[in-house]
């Protein structure tokens, strides 16, 4: 079974797009308060669709850093897309080739990534190219809509939208400590490295984007050796099948 | 900014970030089974997130002390597994409850 409907993917994609506007319309506000101008932070939200990667790379780019440090920083936060990528790609349908590969692995976010592969059977190109349009639109609309907000709206205001992008981490991030004991000390742990290097003499003047890198990559490979995952063999080599 | 500057930085973030996701899709078609990189790439979004958000929330608002009250609620209706809109929208509630009663008290 093949779902390869366009109309099917945008109708998908909606409730993605909401969520998108309204994490996108914190990162507008941000994204000019930090120093850049309304189109500066459009063309990043466009080219990038990727909350977390964005959020990063501001400061980088603001205070000037070093474009060795924007790009292992986008590298690291951005991995996980690489395993998604994997997966999806068992997920598409024979029709996904050619240019359709290069176009549809831009759309590749955590969310869209999640409705693709809970379709049943595989996805084509048309549905993909629906799904991925909505969210890109909503998350184009609020950076626009919040970076120009952030002039307009009162500084009280602004100040307190500026918890919003943290709030969802705190949302994806906390129900998964919650379920996990092996989620919730990888959590610890990191806040532990990410507040040393904060806080600690000589650590703290390690630049943002590295510590975001090595405190990410410390915790990670710390969990991967002490609770590393279960892998169910006989669902692997069945996916691998379809 | 100046934009010739913003560009440069524009473009080797927008190229990283797509070649992470594009290089797998286009080339690996054949599953992962190293369990050592496979559970390394399962801890990667959440102790990024962790990373990104403490102790940063504490500097997002005005004043720690405001901040700290956006975070508390944000744990709490996370903990409730409220949708992240949801809990952004009650944390930034919060968070300007705070600021006016600290500006005005």
């Amino acid at each position: 079974m093949e779902q390869n409907s366009f109309k099917k993917g945008i109708t998908d994609g909606l409730p993605i797009c909401v969520g998108y506007f309204s994490v996108s319309f914190a990162f507008g506000i941000f994204a000019v308060a930090s120093g850049l101008t309304v189109l500066q932070a459009l063309l990043i939200s466009m080219t990038n669709l990727t909350s977390a990667g964005q959020l990063a790379a501001v400061p980088i780019i603001c205070a000037g850093g070093g474009l060795i440090e924007l790009a292992i920083s986008q590298l690291v936060i951005n991995s996980r897309y690489a395993l998604m990528s994997v997966s999806l790609s068992q997920k598409l349908a024979p029709n996904v080739k050619g240019i359709h590969r290069f176009l549809v692995a831009f759309g590749n976010t955590d969310e869209i990534f999640a409705v693709s592969v809970s379709n049943k059977g595989t996805v084509g190109y048309k549905y993909m190219y629906g799904l991925i349009l909505t969210p890109v639109l909503g998350w184009s609309a609020g950076t626009v809509i919040g970076a120009v907000a952030g002039n307009i709206l009162p500084a009280v205001v602004t100040t307190s939208l500026g918890v919003a992008i943290y709030g969802m981490f705190i949302a994806i991030v906390v129900p998964q400590a919650k379920s996990d004991k092996a989620a919730a000390m990888c959590v610890f742990i990191s806040v532990i490295l990410s507040c040393a290097f904060k806080y600690i003499p000589v650590l703290n003047t390690v630049p943002s984007g590295f510590v975001i890198i090595i405190c990410a990559v410390a915790a990670s490979v710390i969990m991967a050796l002490v609770a590393p995952i279960k892998i169910e063999t006989e669902e692997v080599e069945a996916d691998a099948v379809h | 900014m100046p934009y010739t500057e913003f560009f440069i930085y524009l473009a080797v973030m927008a190229g990283v970030t797509y070649l992470v996701r594009m290089i797998p899709l286009v080339l690996v078609r054949r599953k992962i089974q190293n369990r050592f990189v496979l559970s390394f790439l399962h801890y990667i979004p959440i102790a990024v997130l962790s990373v990104m958000t403490v102790p940063a929330i504490f500097y997002a608002s005005s004043s720690w002390l405001t901040a700290l009250v956006g975070f508390v609620v944000a744990l709490i209706f996370a903990y409730l597994e409220k949708s992240l809109v949801q809990v952004a929208a009650f944390s930034c509630v919060a968070v300007l409850i705070a600021e006016l009663l600290l500006k005005y008290i």
